[in-house]
């Protein structure tokens, strides 16, 4: 691979590209699927290839092939010199990159089982015995589990002399079970909705799910949230499960702070961000026990966000980006950095696939744990609602307002969880939603979730990122304005 | 060192224009390569699926092209058969070791699964319509006409005080299916789109349209039509959220309706996760709302061939708001034994099928004459982050962007800070006052189709944003 990383550079060389850096990626995925007792999806998919990106006369390029030849690889990288030197007919200014040092490495992500070993007949077994017990369930209408595994192969080489590998593998793994009754639709899903929880682990991750005792569980929840309470509209106490809180961080923090939407480049498509430049370590994020960072380091956990270097060959970094609720970092890339006047990248270039230019990407953005045990926290709770797993987002092209369904809620009173509520939502704006929050739960409720499906880019790209969360508290939150009808 | 600086040469005549398709023999030839090697295996039927894209993106914001990117690639995907057992494996590499190995893998998949009973023998040839979408300007435009039609609209930002962002993209691609019954089809597109937002302060407006031929717009009128909008967009105040009747300009209907596609599916009903579910037949929307799906409409584009390589037929789903019909893959249509309508997805899969080509009947009001019929309502330029609250009630929420104006009086009196919405498709497809003719529209969040512009009584607004 080292020679075609080599080829290409050597090209762009010649053809009077200034910068470039070249990935050769390998990836391989296995999708299954079952619904209704049946296997749906079962499929295996190799992909490898080749993209390049140069810097000519001041502007950038990009091509990718698979033609891994010497005379494909060599076309490829001529044509995204020439590509670059087309962008030069319309620039404003030339491209100037944070400075970065070079790095010949090589890591793989560490993992106890390769699912790619693990017999086919068992996973699917598994996830048969967990359909089965879900249909088992009276009033259980639809039932569905899957289970996604990936592995990635890098290679990246850049003109100042870089040469990374990288190997990561993935999990992903879920269910759901969904009843209609009358004119209502409920679902719950385990242990997130949208595909389960995923992470940079091997077999290990569906090993500790334990899905055959969780599916009755989930089946008997989406048949009883017929018969539940509508939750009410109002404004009040709110509790964030984990997942749903991932998500709110996701929305509401990770996609504000990247810099090529501060900076307006992802203004036809992504959108914007409030947080224009005036606003870094100035404006009050959040309430003072509020603390985030971006953190791709294998420290931080297996999270999809975890890496060795990143996609620009800048080495994975943690980054604060709110600190005791003040806003206090971006994730930016080489070019934004230095037009910011940073140092340094963050390091959060990551590309969906060698066909795909890297971009800016959220890697870890997690909420720290705060200090609660999760049952002194439903104690301390005189009036309000817990709300669990993701049904609907949704927020604005600057990141300002949101709305969040669930797929489940629980009202608690006096200190106790009373009863189970349907069709649970909530919204309001970033800021004033954040610097409500009064109580984080400790370490041992946080989980790193994922988040699998981050779209982004033109053409688009889909993304895993990383969000650690613990169950937390927000007061004076505008509750159930999704069902409102006014 | 000679070999080495044989590696210095430039490859000779690189192109910016993206790069060739083989040839239909070609991939004909790839298709009987599979099926040959497949026949060795103990693959009892063999399906080939080969998908070759090639195409180039230019990406520009704060009046400069800031990403510029160029692709290929082509992948066989090989779907075998043995003992009621099936499963897909699909790779990117063509030598005959590869495509051996993908086969294995689809073969060593299928072996581990239980039958599938709902499995059925794979169909044999077909008759299709051949459908012209490959237009040869679209597959010449090259970066530097890109770049160049780019530098112009963003001269136009430059010199009325804005910012502008977008993309100009085109290509083509190609998809081709066989399988060891004899089935073959084959078909070719080109693409091409321009989208651009022009910001003034911290208002903005967009335009974007996209066509096999990158003859039928014009990237300028888009950018100047951007222009225009953000500058009347500038100043907007804050209405309080309520019903409100709206103007719904092509692309927001769009973005909306498009969620819908899949509840027209007969697996999703199948499957009790249909808003359609007790409700076909019956009078759902207004009676001027009629939807076909037509992948042959001159507005459509996509391949006239299903997953399996069924034809794709013509389906009325709604006709004068009582949705009629389903669309059906083979397994779902043998089901409740109907015809397959040609709209499965590529198996094995665990939805079915659905109308990828939604064609709204539209009707004879311009935007204009809705705007002067209005009293008080708001214009909707563009939709955004819309996603579903409430599947059977088919409640969507979501964003107002890129301008949102006043209408008073029969005019447009001014920008107002966007919205969030909470509203149902199926009470919003009731309350539609007026029509436009339908156009080809284009959004960010459901694929193209064929919508008209609508005027709509008592669309429900939640919240507002600061901007």
């Amino acid at each position: 691979m080292w020679d075609l990383c080599t080829n290409a550079l050597d090209t762009a060389s010649l053809r009077g590209a200034a910068y470039g850096d070249v990935r050769v990626m390998h990836l391989r995925q296995r999708d299954l699927t079952t619904k209704n007792g049946q296997v749906g999806t079962l499929s295996q998919n190799e992909s490898i290839g080749l993209g390049i990106r140069v810097l000519a006369n001041g502007a950038w390029g990009f091509a990718s092939t698979d033609r891994l030849t010497r005379e494909g690889v060599a076309a490829c990288a001529a044509q995204a010199v020439s590509i670059a030197k087309a962008s030069a007919l319309a620039k404003r200014s030339e491209v100037v990159m944070a400075p970065e040092k070079s790095y010949v490495d090589s890591w793989q992500s560490p993992f106890r089982k390769d699912p790619f070993e693990i017999p086919l007949e068992t996973q699917l077994a598994l996830l048969l015995a967990a359909d089965g017990e879900m249909r088992r369930v009276k009033g259980v209408t639809l039932t569905e589990t899957d289970m996604q595994f990936r592995k990635i192969d890098s290679w990246f080489a850049s003109s100042i002399g870089s040469r990374i590998h990288q190997r990561k593998v993935i999990s992903g793994c879920g269910i759901a079970a969904t009843s209609f009754k009358g004119e209502e639709i409920q679902k719950r899903s385990y242990p997130n909705s949208f595909g389960g929880q995923h992470a940079l682990q091997g077999y290990e991750l569906v090993d500790s799910l334990d899905l055959i005792r969780n599916a009755p569980i989930i089946a008997e929840e989406s048949a009883a949230l017929h018969s539940a309470s509508q939750c009410p509209e109002k404004i009040g106490t709110l509790i964030l499960g984990g997942s749903q809180l991932g998500l709110q961080i996701h929305e509401s923090i990770g996609h504000p702070i990247e810099l090529d939407r501060v900076l307006g480049q992802e203004a036809n498509f992504a959108g914007t961000s409030f947080l224009t430049l005036d606003q870094l370590n100035k404006l009050k994020y959040a309430s003072t026990i509020v603390n985030v960072v971006a953190d791709a380091r294998l420290d931080h956990g297996q999270g999809l966000g975890t890496f060795a270097y990143d996609d620009e060959g800048v080495p994975a970094q943690c980054t604060d980006i709110i600190k005791g609720g003040e806003f206090c970092g971006y994730l930016s890339n080489r070019e934004t950095a230095h037009l910011v006047g940073l140092d340094r990248s963050s390091g959060t270039m990551r590309t969906e696939s060698w066909n795909r230019l890297p971009i800016i990407r959220m890697t870890n953005v997690s909420l720290l744990p705060g200090t609660w045990d999760y049952d002194d926290l439903i104690l301390d709770t005189q009036d309000g609602i817990l709300m669990e797993t993701n049904r609907s987002w949704s927020i604005d092209d600057r990141r300002y307002q949101f709305q969040f369904s669930t797929e489940i809620g629980w009202e608690i009173k006096g200190g106790k969880k009373v009863r189970m509520l349907k069709n649970p939502s909530y919204s309001g704006l970033t800021t004033e939603f954040w610097n409500s929050c009064d109580a984080i739960c400790k370490f041992d409720h946080w989980t790193l979730w994922g988040t699998p499906n981050c779209g982004k880019g033109q053409p688009m790209q889909t993304m895993g990122t990383g969000h650690g969360a613990s169950p937390a508290r927000f007061r004076k939150v505008r509750i159930g304005t999704a069902f409102s009808n006014q | 060192m000679k070999s080495s600086t044989k590696t210095r040469q430039p490859p000779k005549g690189t192109s910016t224009a993206s790069a060739d398709l083989l040839p239909e023999r070609e991939l004909r030839r790839l298709i009987e390569t599979v099926l040959r090697l497949a026949k060795s295996t103990g693959a009892e039927e063999t399906e080939v699926q080969v998908d070759e894209v090639a195409g180039a993106l230019t990406r520009f914001a704060n009046n400069a092209i800031h990403q510029n990117v160029a692709e290929h690639g082509l992948t066989v995907s090989i779907r075998t058969v043995a003992e009621g057992r099936t499963a897909r494996a699909t790779t990117n590499r063509i030598d005959e070791d590869s495509l051996r190995a993908a086969i294995e893998a689809s073969l060593s998949l299928a072996h581990s699964r239980p039958k599938d009973p709902r499995l059925l023998p794979m169909p044999g040839k077909q008759r299709h319509r051949t459908v012209n979408r490959f237009i040869k300007p679209t597959a010449a435009l090259s970066a530097e006409d890109r770049a160049r039609a780019v530098r112009r609209a963003c001269d136009l930002a430059v010199k009325n005080a804005q910012v502008a962002a977008g993309i100009y993209s085109n290509g083509q691609s190609q998809s081709a299916l066989g399988n060891s019954r004899g089935l073959f089809a084959a078909y070719r597109e080109t693409h091409s789109e321009f989208s651009i937002t022009v910001q003034e302060g911290p208002a903005a407006s967009w335009a974007k349209a996209n066509s096999a031929d990158v003859r039928a717009f014009d990237p300028q009128k888009l950018a100047t039509r951007a222009s225009e909008k953000s500058h009347l967009a500038v100043n907007a105040r804050e209405l309080t959220p309520g019903r409100y009747t709206v103007i719904l300009e092509p692309a927001a209907v769009l973005d909306l309706v498009g969620f819908l596609f899949y509840d027209f599916s007969a697996t999703a009903l199948e499957d009790k996760r249909s808003c359609l579910n007790n409700r076909m037949g019956k009078q759902l929307f207004g009676q001027n709302i009629s939807i076909t799906d037509d992948v042959y409409h001159p507005l459509q584009k996509g391949a006239p061939f299903d997953g399996e390589g069924l034809p794709r037929q013509r389906v009325r789903l709604v006709d004068r708001g009582i949705p009629k019909n389903l669309v059906y893959s083979r397994a779902a249509a043998k089901v409740v034994g109907k015809q397959p309508s040609g709209h499965g997805f590529a198996l094995p899969n665990e939805y079915g099928e659905a109308p990828m080509n939604l064609v709204f009947a539209g009707g004879d009001s311009s935007l204009e004459k809705m705007i002067s019929s209005t009293n008080r309502g708001l214009l909707v330029t563009r939709l955004w982050y819309i996603r579903e609250v409430d599947p059977y009630e088919k409640v969507m929420t979501g964003m107002t962007r890129d301008g949102l104006f006043l209408v008073e009086n029969g005019k447009v009196t001014g920008a107002v800070r966007n919205f969030r919405f909470n509203q149902s498709l199926i009470e919003m497809l009731k309350n539609v006052e007026l029509l436009g003719p339908a156009v080809r529209a284009t959004g960010e969040e459901a694929f193209e189709m064929v919508v008209p512009a609508m005027k709509v009584r008592d669309f429900h607004f939640s919240e507002v944003t600061k901007f």
